[in-house]
């Protein structure tokens, strides 16, 4: 009975529209899911952070800031849990033959996030709605588990996504799986470079989107105190991450060099095998190169081999059955490194504006036109965020294709063989564009509404101020 | 063994989802029968103030279900979610819509809003406990074979057995929901509302029992072999669960809430195990067992010493939060005590709601 399933669960294949229905759904509720869960890592960082302060100076600014900060994490986290929830179960309504074939490999990892997040959402329940019930310092600190139990999440979600992508820690003999070692399997190899990636990702996605909302209000000409700190605060927390999130997504793309080469050769839109390999900007993949792209000689060989005459190994490693398409991944990937680099040097301009306010004795950076300018584009580092996230998981995803565990499962071998998969993605997308709607709506209104309640979610006392 | 340990680690998580979850779910049916927004009011503000803080970490159980599933029985995960793969759509989409809906009706004021996400929450609380319960009949009845996608995708749970499952799924829900409420309320000094509680959990009790013993002839008929676990082997269960709500039901009439709940909780929680015994060892029945599905021992060990390290965090955090919302926290936070006047919307002030 048991080979007979193994035997099904190798050799059944569903139909096209299926099979790209079901990889529609995934990534579609994965591409949504992957921004509140951003949220949900960084934004109680810096609630944290602020009430911290706030405490510490007594300030009640930012006070106030990490009470309203707070109420947009409760309806956040709950869209984030749930969200969440429905992708593990797709992963075995969509993908039951990575399950049951490989679900026993990466059940660690999951289990270990499994009690991360139950931390996380019993913290995350005392936090918000214990504010007014608990002495602040103590508050305080049951702010901490959340932070680290959201770091931990990620940590462990990635390392089952970094497996997909270095499957080790278990052994095949005559098609079966005779041996599990389940940390071998959770630390893979390419667990560490994607996982801090991940979580510094978390953090600039979460502190640019919180800074975006209050640079629209400074340039609405709400000058306050209030919205300065709204602002400045995630701001600069994000800025100081992103150079170190240039230099991890350099090792995680060597990583990828070394050990996936073909999902490099298509991130860089390389063809043959050799030296001097170029790097192209942009441009559109054609039989055997991409086409009216913006080439830097030998570029990719300095960047992956330190030396102009290193060998990049290309998309001619494989048949072209066994390749993803290029286009799409070498664009996300420009993309990606292209946001990356605007919010970096967005970091550095604040810098300069500072330090020039500075050298005059005093003074507003974010005033003039010059601060004009800045805030302009101070609201597009939220998106850009967005952006550089998304597309950087379109790289790791569709690079890896047709693989879903690279070089052993591919997606046609692991989607469910049921028929109406299709039906069930626009159910899906039916309810996932109402869910979108309303926490935009909710988000909106949250943020105009004056007043401010005691304990964040206790509607009941709201109309004492605290400050 | 190992095997075995992961088994009853993960039965344990589905007892404390159905217990815990289950009551959130059955709060929002009651939420759902309130009645009009100002004469509901009071009842809806009670349910969302007892139920915001704790129904995320109540959810979790669910994902823990599912996450030992697949780590501990992977064929068997692949075979349930790949056969009951509409079924399980619906509750996954329930799951969404109750979650996500609560809370944005939280955080909106507005009538029009509160009462479209109010009717999202309501509804897919009664909604996904149903689709629960027939996973849970189906998978019972033996209608999931291995394999993947194997059994019919509607047939396999559009059967007598499922449609028992999820009405009992729902009726137990709402029987624990509202036993735990009269305690509620009463805490929150609305004595008024621990009646109609009461009055509810006792209706819901009574459906609950009645709906039990029509199954065992449904079960009789269409599932000959769980029928003859329930009767022989899980019959102490069988009548622990009987014992436990008839004494639920006596407790619930003479106004002792708090001993109500243990009593409720443990007729829930029998029904579950009286249904795990029934089938033991078999994973999927006929004849795929728990030893032949397990994972690697080395996976087993390193979940179930994951899992044991994890209590030691998990138990007093739960602890902590129950016991902070469960505490009588005085005149001034209580969850019907006033708020703002809107038009036909909030309660008016009744003058519990001192400067907090």
């Amino acid at each position: 009975m048991l080979t007979d399933a193994v035997h099904r669960l190798l050799a059944a294949a569903a139909s096209p529209g299926d099979l790209a229905a079901a990889r529609a759904q995934m990534g579609f509720s994965l591409a949504w899911h992957i921004v509140v869960a951003c949220l949900g890592v960084g934004l109680p960082l810096l609630t944290l952070v602020t009430e911290w302060r706030g405490l510490r100076t007594g300030d009640p600014v930012l006070r106030l800031l990490a009470r309203r900060w707070a109420r947009a994490m409760g309806v956040l986290f709950a869209v984030g849990a749930v969200s969440g929830t429905i992708l593990s179960f797709e992963l075995g309504l969509l993908w039951p033959g990575l399950m049951g074939r490989y679900g026993q490999v990466i059940g660690l990892p999951f289990a270990l996030e499994g009690i991360a997040f139950f931390i996380e959402a019993i913290f995350l329940g005392i936090y918000l709605y214990a504010w007014d019930r608990l002495p602040p310092r103590v508050h305080l600190w049951t702010g901490v588990p959340v932070v680290v139990a959201g770091v931990a999440s990620a940590f462990f979600v990635v390392c089952a996504n970094a497996w997909m992508n270095q499957p080790s820690g278990f052994t095949v003999r005559a098609g079966r799986i005779t041996a599990v070692d389940p940390w071998a399997a959770m630390l893979n190899p390419a667990a560490p470079p994607q996982t801090v990636h991940m979580i510094l990702a978390a953090l600039m996605v979460a502190a640019f989107l919180t800074a975006s909302v209050h640079a629209c209000a400074l340039l609405r000409g709400r000058r306050s105190a209030y919205q300065r700190a709204g602002f400045l605060v995630p701001f600069v927390l994000g800025a100081a991450v992103a150079p170190f999130q240039i230099v991890v997504g350099d090792w995680a793309a060597r990583f990828v060099a070394a050990n996936q080469p073909v999902k490099l050769a298509a991130m860089e839109g390389v063809f043959r095998t050799g030296g001097h390999v170029p790097l192209t900007l942009g441009g559109v993949a054609g039989a055997d190169g991409l086409r009216y792209g913006l080439e830097i000689p030998s570029g990719l060989s300095l960047l992956i081999g330190d030396s102009p005459g290193a060998v990049v190994r290309g998309l001619d490693l494989v048949p072209p059955a066994r390749r993803p398409a290029v286009t799409g991944v070498h664009w996300a990937f420009d993309l990606m490194v292209a946001a990356g680099f605007f919010l970096l040097l967005m970091g550095v301009w604040l810098l300069c504006a500072w330090w020039r306010a500075r050298r005059r004795g005093g003074g507003d950076p974010l005033a003039g036109r010059g601060g004009r300018a800045f805030l302009l584009l101070a609201v597009l580092t939220g998106p850009a965020a967005v952006v550089a996230l998304e597309c950087g998981w379109c790289v790791t995803e569709l690079g890896r294709q047709p693989w879903i565990v690279q070089g052993l499962m591919t997606v046609r071998e692991a989607v469910n063989p049921a028929p109406g998969l299709m039906t069930g993605l626009w159910l899906v997308l039916v309810v996932y564009a109402a869910m979108t709607a309303a926490t935009v709506v909710v988000l909106r209104r949250m943020a105009t509404e004056r007043p401010v309640p005691v304990a964040p979610q206790e509607r009941d006392v709201e109309d004492y101020p605290v400050v | 063994m190992l095997a075995d340990a992961l088994l009853a680690v993960m039965w344990l998580g589905l007892t404390c989802y159905a217990l815990f979850g289950g009551a959130d779910f059955g709060a929002g049916l009651w939420d759902l029968l309130a009645g009009g927004s100002r004469r509901g009011l009071p009842q809806r503000r009670l349910i969302e103030h007892v139920i915001g803080p704790v129904w995320e970490a109540n959810h979790v159980w669910i994902i823990f279900v599912v996450v030992l599933l697949w780590a501990g029985f992977s064929p068997v995960f692949a075979a349930v979610l790949s056969t009951l793969y509409l079924p399980l759509t619906f509750t996954a989409l329930g799951i969404i819509a109750r979650g996500a809906a609560f809370a944005f009706r939280k955080a909106s004021t507005g009538l029009a809003a509160r009462r479209l996400f109010g009717a999202c929450f309501a509804v897919s609380s009664v909604v996904t406990p149903f689709f629960l319960g027939t996973v849970a009949g189906a998978v019972a009845s033996g209608r999931v074979p291995p394999g993947l996608a194997a059994g019919g995708p509607v047939a396999s749970w559009v059967s007598p057995t499922s449609a028992l499952g999820g009405v009992l799924a729902v009726l137990a829900c709402a029987h624990l929901s509202a036993v735990y409420l009269c305690a509620d309320a009463l805490r929150e000094g609305r004595p008024e509302l621990a009646g109609a509680f009461r009055g509810r959990a006792l209706a819901s009790g009574a459906a609950c029992g009645v709906v039990a013993v029509a199954g065992i002839a449904v079960l009789h008929a269409d599932a000959p072999r769980l029928f003859t676990g329930l009767t022989h082997r899980a019959l102490p269960l069988v009548l622990l669960s009987a014992v436990g709500g008839l004494v639920g039901m006596v407790l619930l009439v003479r106004r002792r809430y708090i001993v109500a709940r243990a009593s409720a909780a443990v007729a829930v929680a029998a029904v579950l195990w009286a249904w795990g015994a029934a089938q033991y060892p078999l994973m999927l029945v006929p004849d795929t067992t728990v030893a032949a599905t397990a994972s690697h021992p080395a996976v087993l060990t390193a979940c179930l010493a994951s899992l044991g390290v994890g209590a030691f965090l998990l138990v007093p955090s739960l602890w902590w939060l129950y016991r902070l919302f469960q505490q009588d926290m005085g005149a001034g936070r209580g969850a019907a005590g006033g708020g703002r006047d809107e038009q036909g919307g909030w309660e008016g002030r009744d003058g519990r709601d001192g400067p907090g």
